[in-house]
């Protein structure tokens, strides 16, 4: 067997950059910090490719199937022969997928903060805090047991509060920041007990191992699927809980309310995090325990299937009345990930499409961390430009930005699933997989991605069309009339930050074309590539009707936005208020879990538990103030206890003894 | 011979304690009360001798302990003078009463 050790450098190389420019970047490598991080990622990036290509077309294979390769396994805490956690790193058909995808965008992403964040103050620590990030997610991808995944889960969880509240100087910032931190953490703790569910019944740890124990008959099935809480059996609890703390870092409703928040961090940070990595670390967790999902029935699927349908449906019609450009790309993400959940929902009732939804569904996170993380950074260029998030203040930029309008472009036609960009087939296999499992989540699923096209459209049409003339001249007018010639020639930013929008363009133009079915399925079997035909029509009609709305409304300046929110009224008025679903927390929070627990609690700790001990001290120092008279200073008064003391006990052995 | 019976000596020692010990609480003087202490361990040294002699007089023990505590009083007159002194330079006075320092 050859060796793979050398897959650890993959995500050592980005913690090398975080320890180098974390402990030494203020001071010696102000300027070349980015240089320093970009250039390890390069090497890690290059590897990965490397990697994922002898994976998928050289030595993954054993007879047909791709193998499963643990490339290093390092016993790390073991607590009894049969439970240990091992650090391990595991090259599977997805984690190979994956750390293409993480390390690619991280690498754009690195690139285009070179140009982005130039001038900051804190820059080499910023590179370092995206070290830190893209270690600890190659890691949840790499890692072949569960705790070890869930390690690298709070670093990722960490790593991104670090980037949110980046500008910590921002009040917004901070309360964004510790959002996403509590809210992710109210469902990991779900994870964490799923765990402890899943390993207790297993009596592993190991993914492998528990897949294996959990779908074949034995004592350890038995015991799990026998034992029950509240009516269901504890493998549904576990399950259940697991999908609990993916939908948390995946942001899936009721918990997606951190990630619009979470838009103050740098865009770029957005582009990487929040779009293209972190937020499908939970659909990549479900994928992860596939097998025990399928296994364990429809219940527990459903409750994926449901909740990545409503979530992709409430955040498709949230983001057709937001107006900060980035909330907008916010919720397309999350109604995006919605999408990828509901397809791996979809398993075992169709026959012959099982396992349909897993291709689709990893498909999909493929291509949607090409156009999503391409959307944002053109985002975080044409905020560079405007020097505004809102999207009135923008209009009529194409001519301005022609570079990021092409690219915003073709990232908009790829998520609208207009054929051929790559958008398209991802989502043709998604609504393929709803189709043959449940109608009414097709139905959603259908709907959904016209609205997709609508929002993009309504987006792109405001930012690059709308105003024309002379509110564009009006922008370039910022940094003066005279030296408009030179910034106009400059407007997109530096080289830098071009790169990354042609090549992500690219990924979002070809992605589409990789042979997915082939590559990744949920047994490592190559499967053949089903026809699409006929049945796109319906989604590519309703997404060019979308496009075509989009186009009517807001090419032009005028009232018919305004007209048709007017029209819709109260569900506008709903949707614009993000369904009020902040207002709902803040109202269990305030009102009644800080009334009804905080504050009972803060009474008990305050007037009890502090009376306690206030009890014990003020006693304490009663009876040493009545008994401090006794040290008198005068030694004669000791002589005579002394005496005292030893009259008595001579008068008490007298009394014993005779 | 007519011995002397043991209860007169010990009763000459119980007279001496309780003076050591009277002049250990009365007096103020330093010194007084240093001399006070001796009268105490002297005493003690005449219980020792006495009970050797009455209750076994073909041993040594009781004569020895005496000869230890002699030099035992000896040192600890000199620690207790070379207080004293020191008390003197800092004090200017050698009454017990003066050395309240030490208290809460």
């Amino acid at each position: 067997m050859p060796n793979y050790a050398y897959i650890v450098l993959i995500p050592l190389l980005p913690l090398a950059a975080f320890v180098l420019l974390g402990l030494f970047g203020r001071r010696y490598f102000r300027r070349s910090s980015g240089m320093i991080g970009t250039a390890l990622l390069l090497v890690a990036t290059g590897l990965a490719l490397w990697v994922a290509y002898g994976y998928f077309f050289d030595w993954g294979k054993l007879n047909g199937a791709y193998q499963r390769i643990i490339a290093l396994d390092a016993p790390w805490l073991s607590f009894s022969p049969g439970l240990s956690i091992d650090m391990s790193i595991v090259l599977d058909p997805i984690s190979v997928m994956m750390i293409v995808v993480v390390t690619f965008v991280s690498l754009m992403v690195h690139i285009f903060s070179l140009g982005y964040m130039k001038g900051e103050e804190r820059f080499a620590t910023y590179y370092a805090f995206l070290g830190l990030f893209t270690f600890s997610m190659l890691g949840l991808v790499l890692s072949g047991n569960i705790f070890e995944t869930y390690i690298f889960w709070e670093l990722v969880g960490c790593s991104s509060f670090l980037l949110i509240g980046y500008y910590y100087d921002r009040p917004t910032a901070v309360a964004a920041a510790k959002k996403a931190f509590i809210v992710t953490r109210f469902a990991d703790l779900g994870f964490l007990i799923g765990i402890l569910i899943l390993s207790f019944h297993a009596g592993t740890l190991d993914f492998r191992m528990l897949i294996q124990r959990l779908t074949e008959p034995g004592p350890q099935l038995a015991s799990i699927t026998g034992a029950s809480f509240l009516g269901i059996s504890l493998l549904s609890w576990g399950l259940v809980l697991v999908f609990v703390g993916g939908a948390g870092k995946s942001a899936l409703f009721p918990l997606h309310i951190w990630l619009p928040d979470a838009m103050e961090g740098p865009t770029p940070v957005s582009a990487l995090i929040h779009a293209a990595t972190m937020v499908v670390a939970g659909v990549y967790l479900v994928a992860r325990l596939y097998p025990v999902y399928a296994y364990a029935g429809p219940a527990v699927l459903n409750v994926v299937l449901y909740v990545g349908a409503l979530s992709a449906f409430l955040a498709a019609i949230i983001a057709c009345t937001q107006t900060d450009i980035k909330r907008v790309l916010a919720y397309s993400t999350m109604s995006q990930i919605g999408y990828m959940m509901f397809a791996l929902g979809t398993w075992h009732r169709g026959g012959e499409a099982a396992g349909l939804g897993y291709t689709a569904s990893m498909f999909h996170l493929f291509t949607h961390a090409f156009f999503k993380a391409l959307l944002f950074l053109c985002a975080g260029v044409i905020i560079h430009r405007v020097h505004s998030n809102e999207m009135k203040d923008m209009g009529g930029l194409r001519r301005l930005l022609p570079l990021t309008h092409g690219c915003f472009l073709i990232a908009c036609l790829a998520i609208a699933g207009v054929p051929p960009f790559s958008g398209f087939f991802s989502k043709e296999e998604i609504l393929l997989a709803a189709w043959h499992a449940n109608k009414l989540v097709y139905g959603i699923g259908l709907f959904t991605s016209g609205l997709t096209a609508f929002y993009m459209f309504r987006l792109y049409f405001s930012v690059f069309w709308g105003k024309e003339g002379g509110e564009s001249g009006h922008l370039a007018g910022g940094a003066g009339s005279s030296a408009g010639h030179s910034h106009d020639r400059h407007s997109e930013g530096p080289v830098s930050m071009k790169i990354p929008l042609v090549m992500l363009a690219l990924g979002a133009l070809f992605a589409g074309f990789v042979p997915f079915s082939r590559l990744v399925t949920y047994n490592g079997r190559p499967e053949e590539t089903h026809g699409i035909g006929v049945f796109a029509i319906a989604p590519v009609t309703l997404a060019l009707v979308g496009v075509f709305i989009a186009g009517f409304m807001y090419r032009k300046e005028g009232d018919r936005p305004a007209r048709a929110a007017a029209a819709f009224g109260g569900l506008y008025r709903f949707a614009y208020h993000k369904f009020y679903i902040d207002e709902i927390y803040s109202f269990i929070t305030k009102k009644i879990i800080f009334n009804l627990i905080g504050r009972p609690a803060a009474w008990i700790d305050r007037n009890m538990v502090d009376g306690v001990m206030n009890l014990l001290a003020t006693v304490t120092a009663r009876i040493s103030a009545g008994i401090k008279g006794f040290q008198s200073g005068k030694v004669q008064d000791y002589a005579l206890y002394f005496f005292t003391g030893i009259a008595g006990l001579a008068v008490l052995f007298i009394y014993i003894y005779t | 011979m007519n011995q002397v019976p043991l209860s007169h000596i010990l009763f000459v020692s119980t007279a001496l304690f309780f003076i050591g010990m009277y002049g250990l609480f009365t007096r103020r003087n330093m010194i007084t009360m240093l001399m006070s202490v001796e009268l105490i361990l002297n005493s003690v040294n005449i219980n020792f001798v006495a009970f050797n002699k009455y209750l076994y007089p073909d041993k040594l023990e009781g004569v020895f302990f005496t000869l230890f505590i002699i030099a035992i009083a000896a040192a600890e007159a000199a620690v207790a003078i070379a207080i004293i002194i020191n008390l003197y330079r800092n004090l200017h006075s050698i009454d017990v009463e003066a050395t309240d320092e030490m208290k809460f």
